[in-house]
């Protein structure tokens, strides 16, 4: 959302903002303003609550989010301005000249109690058994304004209907308080489109199209509504209880496999400052809780990167060599199973764009019920494998009725970061004190290429460091300094890098010798790679395909459906924002910098699996059973 | 709905789209034309409309749902509004909605079976003067008695 033209939304919903002025030492940059008797120098269009931040004055809000539009609807922050006959909703009031703020008047306490108490009459609130008890922002308000009676009224009966059909994101609209942000969410931040507010006055409900159960429409389940939520109304489907119950059978053989991003948030759900990486203190904790073993994602992330590297240089070399017109190029990432429903809905003609690996967590599945069961003697049978996934759209994955190569259903559980910090507290253990402990064999060791896979640009960076390597045969850390792609990292919502590959080749390396004879093919030639996160973002690169602009010429493009990636899925710690992402990057970034091992086809384990299992090499007969996949062609009408 | 239908439903609006533009703005204006035409607003069609607007659906769907002249699912050929606001209630609009209904055989919210009334209640039409009054159509039919408007329902055709 770069500029007011970007906005899909109708102008109602359009922030108020207006031009930033570039010089504030020129006349008229900034404003001085007085909040409450106290001047502050502000640039000038800052908003009263941006300002009133700046001078170190709190102010509660609940419809204001920082990575959505401002909307205004809930009046929580409303602040006295002088000279106006009304109360102004801070959050969306610009100042364009020297006004005195004032926000702690009886007329604006009386205002915001009153409006939490008129939420409350309509707020279904059965606090105890929620989900969101001790993390709502209705119940803080309430506390925090001194809410001490419910004044107009309290609703002892749900409304409406819980609506349980999909697999990732439960809706309960009875806990709805119309503050509008998964409407902003799903609309202006993701531009899937699902949600939106349906009928008027008081029977205003937010609803899908036709109000048909999320399963029947064009939902990704990437979750980030869920994240946006204030209350309950939107949450993830929760299979702890499940989990409990094959852990407490003596006959199941319960596994986990953590992926890098929980383990780089789930800190935040124990008070720790958002940024530091538990990674071995949660072994040692899943490990008590009574998983059998406990293994790391990052080693199929290494997997997937080979797999879909070589899928990459199969297509090169048949459209390049071949002349084959059929074989489809940019090649997409298949990691993210929000990214991969989008494109399934909105663009089903590019499906053979898709890569047609699995996504780490769905490879790591079938490996475990055949190579896993098989060496280590368990009946597949008795293995109950649970993911925990930064992510809500995993949950639908692992449902997904082509995910059972191994006989099996691959992965029986996705569970997210949330749900594994109640678990963890559910058994009375403290995460950060946790004694260290590694990752279970036989994948006991992941690279740090594996590790990055939670960022966005992390699967491009792994694989840059991989696929360079295979063909120029140099080290990645002579032409990247200290082997990180820099190019590929960071939030900017699209990225585009180009990576020349010069004319001095090495050998093709003995993993792929039977499929490509030599690298001559591919002397003086570019690799082009983008980069983008978010779906809104993604939208924009693949109109720019269908339009034939500077992305159709890319040869590989990561996608992510989540803003910032994995790290800042549907399924990580409330809340989220811009800020908390960064942090969570960082701590990704520095764990991977930490780790000797840091290219997926140096892991000694990838190798030995390509010995032992499978022995055809990537993407061979087996490799296709196991760890590749086919998708559906679902399109938008819903009939 | 056949293919045949859905193809005559989609360059029908593809001709609103161009009339008033493939802007979001145009939305209301296309609707409009729809339900005067079909008498409702079918599930393809909003959605034809969402794919020419560039739109989403559920947003289409929104705008339907907050207006009650716009409706997804078909009504009778004769809409038959009573204003149930305060003038119309206190000169007597409760002895106008039983003859009525006692006429057509249905209750408010529904539909007589040979889809020609559909039966429903309005918000002020701003007849207040010389209420009560009742809206079938395009029509505002004023200073109404039970007679008057059982007589009114008879003569629509």
């Amino acid at each position: 959302m770069d500029s007011r033209k970007d906005y899909r939304a109708p102008l109602s919903q359009q922030p108020l903002t207006i031009e930033k002025p570039t010089d504030l030492t020129a006349i008229g940059g900034t404003i001085t303003v007085e909040i409450n008797e106290k001047k502050v120098v502000v640039p000038l269009g800052t908003t009263i609550l941006d300002a009133c931040k700046m001078a170190g004055i709190s102010i509660p809000t609940l419809c204001h989010h920082e990575d959505l539009c401002i909307a205004g609807v809930c009046r929580i922050c409303v602040v006295e301005v002088e000279g106006m006959r009304t109360l102004q909703a801070s959050c969306a009031f610009p100042i364009t000249a020297p006004i005195k703020i004032k926000t702690s008047t009886p007329m604006v306490r009386k205002a915001r109690r009153h409006i939490i108490d008129l939420m409350l009459s309509e707020h279904y609130g059965e606090c105890y058994s929620c989900v969101r008890n001790g993390n709502c922002e209705l119940q803080n308000l309430a506390k925090e304004y001194g809410v001490d009676g419910y004044t107009f009224g309290h609703v002892d009966k749900p409304r409406y209907e819980i609506d349980r059909s999909s697999y990732a994101v439960i809706r309960d609209m009875s806990k709805c308080i119309l503050c509008k942000r998964c409407v902003r969410t799903c609309i202006d931040l993701q531009e899937v489109g699902v949600l939106e507010s349906i009928g008027r006055g008081d029977m205003t409900h937010i609803s899908t199209f036709l109000e048909k159960p999320l399963s029947d429409v064009i939902c990704i389940n990437c979750g980030q509504c869920i994240n946006r939520c204030p209350t309950a109304a939107l949450r993830a489907n929760d299979p702890s209880d499940e989990i409990w119950r094959a852990i407490d059978d003596p006959k199941k053989h319960v596994v986990i496999q953590t992926a890098p991003s929980p383990r780089a948030a789930i800190c935040e759900e124990f008070g720790m400052e958002a940024g530091t990486s538990l990674t071995q203190e949660l072994n040692t904790a899943l490990k008590r809780i009574g998983f059998d073993k406990v293994f790391d994602t990052n080693f199929t992330a290494d997997l997937t990167i080979i797999e879909e590297g070589t899928e990459l240089i199969i297509r090169l070399y048949k459209a390049l060599v071949g002349k084959d017109a059929s074989v489809s190029l940019p090649q997409f990432t298949s990691c993210s199973p929000g990214w991969v429903k989008y494109l399934e809905h909105y663009y089903p003609e590019y499906l053979d764009n898709l890569s047609s690996a699995k996504s780490p967590q769905q490879m790591f599945g079938s490996l475990i019920k055949t190579f896993y069961a098989q060496k280590n003697g368990v009946n597949p049978e008795d293995i109950v494998s649970v993911a925990l996934m930064p992510c809500s759209a995993k949950k639908f994955e692992c449902n997904r009725p082509e995910m059972a190569d191994s006989g099996y259903k691959d992965v029986d559980y996705g569970l997210t970061t949330r749900e594994m910090a109640k678990m963890i507290k559910e058994a009375g253990i403290n995460l950060p004190e946790m004694p260290k402990s590694h990752f279970d064999d036989p994948f006991g060791e992941a690279s740090g290429a594996g590790l990055i896979f939670g960022a966005t640009g992390g699967v491009m960076e792994a694989a840059i460091r991989t696929i360079v390597e295979f063909i120029t045969g140099a080290k990645a850390e002579d032409i990247f300094a200290n082997a990180n792609v820099v190019d590929v990292r960071g939030f900017d919502g699209i990225k585009y890098m180009e990576i020349p590959l010069g004319d001095k080749f090495g050998p093709v390396p003995g993993l792929i010798a039977h499929l490509v004879p030599n690298w001559d093919w591919l002397k003086g030639a570019t690799l082009k790679v983008a980069v983008a996160h978010g779906t809104a973002n993604a939208k924009k690169v693949m109109d720019d395909i269908k339009a034939g602009g500077k992305f159709s010429e890319c040869h590989f493009i990561e996608f992510m459906a989540c803003p910032g990636g994995c790290l800042g899925g549907g399924g990580q710690p409330i809340p989220t924002t811009p800020e908390i992402r960064m942090k969570r990057a960082q701590a990704i970034y520095a764990e991977d910098e930490s780790l000797e091992l840091r290219k997926s086809h140096e892991n000694p384990h990838i190798t030995k699996i390509y010995e032992e299992f499978l022995t055809e090499g990537p993407c061979s007969h087996l490799s296709h059973k196991l760890l590749h996949t086919h998708y559906v062609k679902r399109g938008k009408y819903i009939i | 709905m056949l293919i045949l239908e859905k193809n005559a439903m989609t360059e029908e609006i593809e001709k609103l789209v161009e009339k008033y533009g493939p802007e979001r703005s145009s939305l209301l204006p296309i609707l409009q034309d729809i339900q005067r035409d079909h008498k409702s607003i079918p599930d393809f069609a909003q959605q034809e409309v969402a794919r020419l607007l560039d739109i989403h659906p559920v947003e289409v769907f929104s705008v339907i749902s907050f207006y009650a002249f716009l409706n997804t699912e078909a009504k009778g050929k004769f809409i038959v509004r009573l204003c149930r606001t305060i003038t119309c209630d206190i000169k007597g609009k409760e002895r106008i909605a039983q003859a009525i209904e006692r006429e057509l055989g249905i209750t408010f919210g529904e539909t007589t079976k040979d889809n020609k009334y559909t039966l429903e209640y309005a918000n002020c039409l701003g007849m207040c003067d010389q209420g009560p009054a009742m809206l079938i159509n395009d029509i505002v039919y004023a200073n109404l008695t039970p007679e008057k408007a059982v007589k009114i329902l008879k003569g629509v055709k």
